[in-house]
């Protein structure tokens, strides 16, 4: 067992492995510290990796449980929601178009409930069952709503749910049919949170991004992981990942960092692109304004996934982006629709909002220069266009005919043949 | 003028336990300055330099003060003030 302790990213004060999620002396956030033993053969830890099961637990030297479910354990790592082994599309037309050299995309809506959350859920469902928890809650903008729902009632377990009442439709209906208590709360996202946060002092709940999110945290760091297994045990040159609170941008980079660490994989640390919409985008504008904090706003914006005004990993996100030679970019919502088109019409993908903040961010990063010819780009894209259908509403047009021939050829005359 | 405070179970260690302080003050930063005074181990575990530490958040009636007037926020009478940790959440 590599899990070590719980430790403040601000001032390094060490806490025991419980259901604790801020720094007493500081405030600061806490995270997990591993303990790992040297890797002694590389081509044998990486055997044992592939020879783990096709999910997330493949991973699960490296994820902050003590009773480990995989991957030795090969019933109880494939019983639950299994979540992770996502497609890693090597998106050529998408990189023609823009004038790129060699694009990925990480499509993680290719997960149980169809966005990364499943993976954050995974670990902190595993951890709240290791500390004794029998409820697990959320505070959530819809994904991780539909997460929470689905995986506690895989495993038996009671949820509670809490949403801002204004979400989009689908992710309510994709929510309420698992049989969660679902609560609507009058306000914006952050109004959530902060109700999540009082109500996890004294009640004896999993709430997986409050008392749960040293552990839940964790989980995004094997779409690193993947992603560098996917492209040969190799770092890719540089990332572009969509920022809310910044947890998933900064773990991403963190495990990448830990297998360079480790020797698992050669490359060096990618270039972090963080994307925001605009009418959301706290760490973009401390960003572009120099600043090492994120004064939080009010969000206005139809990626909602990514509405979260009060950023809590903000500061280590904007770190992240200036230390590896990235950035952080903001996107308006008609990019937003732009660039979920542009993913669907050259790789297949139909995504939520947030891919689209993601891939508009990829389109401006190419239109800037920023991208060399020579680099492989990763792009994220975290979650399923079937969510967000209002976004693409009115984007194209379809054709009404009747069912007749005449019809059909009056509707569409280029397709008369002669 | 009495305003009711919150405090958070993470820094409860050092006010004895208590969940609620009754203080007075007509801003927000007359508020923690009574509350300083009371709980003096407070000061440094929620302020630096002068200001809020960056992951201390502080709320009059549910908004956070960073959109209103920052410390100089005033607090009315019946208003709550609290003070949670901003390290919660995300995606």
């Amino acid at each position: 067992m590599a899990i070590d302790a719980l430790r403040c990213k601000e001032c390094g004060t060490e806490y025991d492995l419980g259901a604790l999620y801020v720094c007493e002396r500081c405030f600061g956030p806490l995270e997990v510290t591993y303990d790992h033993a040297p890797i002694g053969d590389v081509g044998q830890a990486r055997r044992r990796i592939q020879g783990g099961p096709q999910n997330i637990w493949r991973y699960a030297d490296f994820l902050p449980l003590e009773a480990q479910p995989g991957p030795s354990v090969r019933a109880s790592s494939r019983a639950g929601l299994p979540a992770g082994c996502t497609p890693l599309v090597r998106a050529d037309r998408l990189a023609e178009r823009l004038g790129l050299g060699e694009v990925w995309v990480k499509n993680d809506a290719a997960n149980p409930t169809h966005s990364f959350k499943d993976r954050v859920v995974s670990v902190a469902l595993a951890r709240a069952r290791e500390l004794g928890f029998d409820t697990l809650a959320c505070a959530s903008t819809g994904n991780l709503a539909n997460s929470v729902a689905a995986h506690a009632a895989a495993a038996g377990l009671d949820s509670y749910v809490f949403i801002p009442a204004d979400l989009e439709e689908q992710k309510i209906l994709a929510t309420g049919v698992y049989g969660t208590n679902l609560i609507a709360v009058n306000g914006t996202y952050d109004d959530v949170n902060r109700l999540c946060t009082e109500l996890s002092a004294d009640h004896p709940w999993a709430f997986v991004n409050v008392n749960m999110r040293p552990y839940y945290a964790e989980g995004s760091k094997t779409l690193a992981y993947e992603t560098a297994e996917q492209l040969g045990w190799e770092t890719p040159d540089r990332v572009v990942a969509p920022i809310a609170s910044g947890s998933l941008f900064t773990k991403i980079a963190r495990g990448f960092e830990e297998w360079l660490e480790l020797g698992l994989i050669d490359g060096e640390v990618p270039a972090m692109n963080g994307a925001q919409a605009a009418g959301c985008s706290p760490v973009a504008t401390a960003y572009a304004d120099g600043q090492d904090v994120c004064r939080p706003v009010k969000p206005d914006t139809i990626a909602k996934s990514l509405a979260i005004g009060n950023p809590a990993d903000g500061p280590y996100a904007l770190d992240l982006a200036r230390r590896t030679g990235g950035g952080i970019d903001s996107v308006t919502d008609d990019e937003v629709r732009a660039g979920i088109r542009l993913l669907a019409e050259t790789t297949g993908i139909f995504t939520e909002t947030a891919g689209g903040v993601t891939t508009a961010t990829l389109a401006k990063l190419a239109q800037r220069g920023d991208i060399g010819r020579d680099e492989r780009v990763v792009v994220y894209i975290t979650g399923e266009g079937l969510k967000t259908l209002d976004a693409v509403r009115g984007t194209f047009a379809v054709h009404e005919v009747d069912a007749s021939v005449e019809s059909f050829a009056a509707a569409l005359p280029e397709t008369v043949t002669a | 003028m009495a305003v009711t405070v919150s405090i958070p179970t993470q820094l409860r260690a050092v006010t004895g336990g208590d969940a609620e302080a009754e203080v007075d003050g007509a801003t927000v930063g007359e508020v923690l300055d009574a509350l300083f005074d009371r709980y003096e181990e407070l000061r440094d575990r929620i302020c630096q330099d002068g200001t809020l530490r960056r992951f201390v958040n502080v709320y009059v009636s549910g908004e956070d003060i960073r959109f209103l007037s920052g410390l100089d926020t005033e607090v009315r009478p019946g208003q709550d003030v609290k003070i949670l940790p901003a390290v919660a959440g995300g995606a």
